[in-house]
């Protein structure tokens, strides 16, 4: 079986409202998944019925080929997760936060202390690890929940919004850790709002909204999806007429994005060469034009749209 | 029986962080320690008592409300601080979990409550009743334990002031209902009917069989009824937990 995560006709429903509608899925070994949707689509219900700390009402998940629901303590026991909110115990230092993740996968002692100090040394934390997290910055306290989620060095991570809220500087360094877990063949299962971390990073895309799964594929694949939503950015040296520019056929739309103006079309090779000639016409000069594929950003708005809400 | 062992050992993983973490908070120093030790002076004082007919109410007053301070603050702490969520994410069950909470509750209970046990020491009781009175204070402390666990089980909270609230409206009457003040022989009827529906009732009738040698009801029945309350504590308490473990977490 290559799937390392199968989510077969999940369905959950919170206080009788639908939070996952009859959803289906493959993350394949060794890839990483992100995981998309506008707040409330149901992405974090989503992880938590994956990671086992909610039963669906409908379907089932098999995480690392074991029933999260029939076998959760199996499926757990291959598993780390980065949730949503920072749940490291405050009251604790770094390393009894550590040893405490370890005692619960089972880990031998001489096993977790080795593995604990790898990685705080290899997060920067080492220093202080007899410190309480209490005193730590958001992004230290984000490190520390990743040591934790690696501490049984697990199959398959699943990470909920990890770079939210913090600073540059750590989130790329949580991106690079992403990245190099995945380098070792690791499963990785990302939910994130952002939408340049999910193009750098997934192999897969998953786009969820209504507890449904509007679009699943690799990210150039859904950019090329939605070529009406390629555009051409041209600077003229003079201000032109919008209205003008709207009309012309291949033009689905004309807007500015400041000084210069945007051509939303299918078909980009025509539009250039009226520009070429619509310059010529009205003595203009091109300062620049270029061609722009659209954004995942742009597919996500298109695509929640789509499926009944605004994104 | 790799399995069970394995959760056992993960649930004094989660005892060893509840002792770390909630045996120096504000409400389990006040209504485990401060509390019981007033109310005993209270009792105690300007009375001209012997000390050997004050030692089952006290040892009976302190396992209670020490075995019973630690447990129902967990779960609203655990759930305010979302680091429950991180516990169900763990490979541990949920009746680890709360066996591990139940554990924490004891060791405090227990290591309190051995203080006015070794009072006992100094008293003409044997050896033997000493022993078996240990026996009864371990098996008492669990019970009270597993009872802490399961008055956090309802409601769902994340306020643990909401929880410590409701469990001193069990407790409270519990210690006044069950011989800690005055010996169940000494009740009225209908006291004496209201008084078996109490595990308390059975370990303070115990301590004053082992220590006074006069007991209400027989040395195997208070045994009994203290282990069959233990039994339905831990049953009720993680039943009632896992109904309503989504709760606290969404």
């Amino acid at each position: 079986m290559n799937d390392a995560i199968n989510a077969i006709n999940l369905t959950k429903y919170y206080n009788g409202l639908l939070a996952v509608d009859h959803i289906n899925f493959g993350v394949k070994k060794g890839e990483i998944f992100g995981f998309l949707g506008p707040n409330g689509a149901g992405k974090t219900t989503t992880i938590r019925i994956l990671t086992g700390v909610l039963k669906p009402e409908e379907g089932s998940a098999l995480v690392a080929g074991h029933d999260v629901s029939e076998n959760s303590i199996e499926a757990k026991q291959c598993i780390g997760v980065v949730p949503e909110v920072s749940n490291a115990y405050i009251d604790l230092s770094a390393w009894e936060n550590l040893m405490l993740m370890g005692e619960l996968y089972g880990i031998a002692k001489k096993e977790r202390e080795e593995n604990a100090t790898e990685l705080l040394k290899d997060f920067g934390l080492y220093e202080v690890r007899k410190k309480l997290v209490k005193g730590f910055s958001k992004g230290m306290k984000q490190k520390i929940l990743l040591c934790m989620a690696l501490i049984n060095d697990p199959e398959i991570l699943f990470l909920d919004e990890p770079t939210s809220g913090l600073d540059v500087e750590s989130a790329r360094l949580v991106r690079e850790k992403v990245q190099q877990y995945n380098r070792d063949g690791k499963t990785v299962f990302l939910s994130t709002h952002n939408m340049e971390e999910a193009n750098q990073l997934c192999h897969q895309i998953a786009i969820i909204n209504h507890g449904r799964i509007a679009a699943i594929d690799a990210p150039e694949k859904l950019r090329a999806q939605s070529l009406e939503l390629q555009y051409i950015e041209v600077l003229f040296d003079k201000s032109v007429d919008l209205a003008d520019l709207s009309r012309k056929t291949h033009v689905v739309k004309a807007s500015l994005a400041g000084n210069k103006v945007r051509l939303y079309t299918a078909n980009p090779s025509a539009v250039v060469e009226f520009l070429v000639d619509f310059a010529r016409h009205y003595n203009l000069r091109i300062l620049s034009l270029n061609t722009m594929m659209p954004s995942l950003e742009d597919v996500f708005i298109k695509l929640t749209k789509e499926h009944g809400g605004e994104a | 029986m790799g399995y069970l062992a394995e959760q056992f050992k993960r649930s004094f993983a989660v005892a060893k962080k509840n002792v770390r973490i909630y045996y120096s908070k504000g409400p389990v120093i006040v209504f485990g320690l401060i509390f019981p030790l007033f109310l005993f002076l209270a009792y105690t004082i300007g009375r001209n008592m012997p000390l050997e007919e004050l030692l089952p109410g006290l040892i009976g007053m302190t396992t209670f409300f020490t075995a019973t301070s630690v447990g129902p603050s967990i779960m609203p702490w655990e759930t305010r601080s979302k680091t429950l969520e991180k516990l169900v994410c763990c490979p541990v069950t949920p009746w680890a979990i709360l066996l591990g909470d139940m554990f924490s509750s004891f060791l405090f209970g227990l290591a309190i409550s051995l203080i006015p046990l070794l009072f006992t020491l100094t008293l003409n009781i044997g050896l033997l009743n000493f022993i078996i009175l240990l026996f009864g204070l371990v098996l008492a402390t669990l019970c009270f334990s597993a009872l802490s666990v399961l008055l956090s089980a309802y409601p769902p909270t994340d306020n643990p002031s909401t929880v410590m609230m409701i469990s001193s409206l069990v407790k409270f009457p519990l210690v006044f209902v069950s011989g800690v003040f005055i010996s169940i022989g000494q009740m009225p009827f209908l006291g004496r009917i209201i008084a078996s529906f109490s595990p308390l009732t059975y370990f303070t009738d115990l301590t004053r069989h082992l220590i006074l040698t006069v007991g209400y009801y027989p040395l195997i029945l208070d045994f009994s009824m203290v282990a069959i309350f233990t039994l339905i504590f831990l049953v009720a308490a993680v039943k009632l937990h896992e109904k309503t473990l989504t709760k606290r977490i969404s």
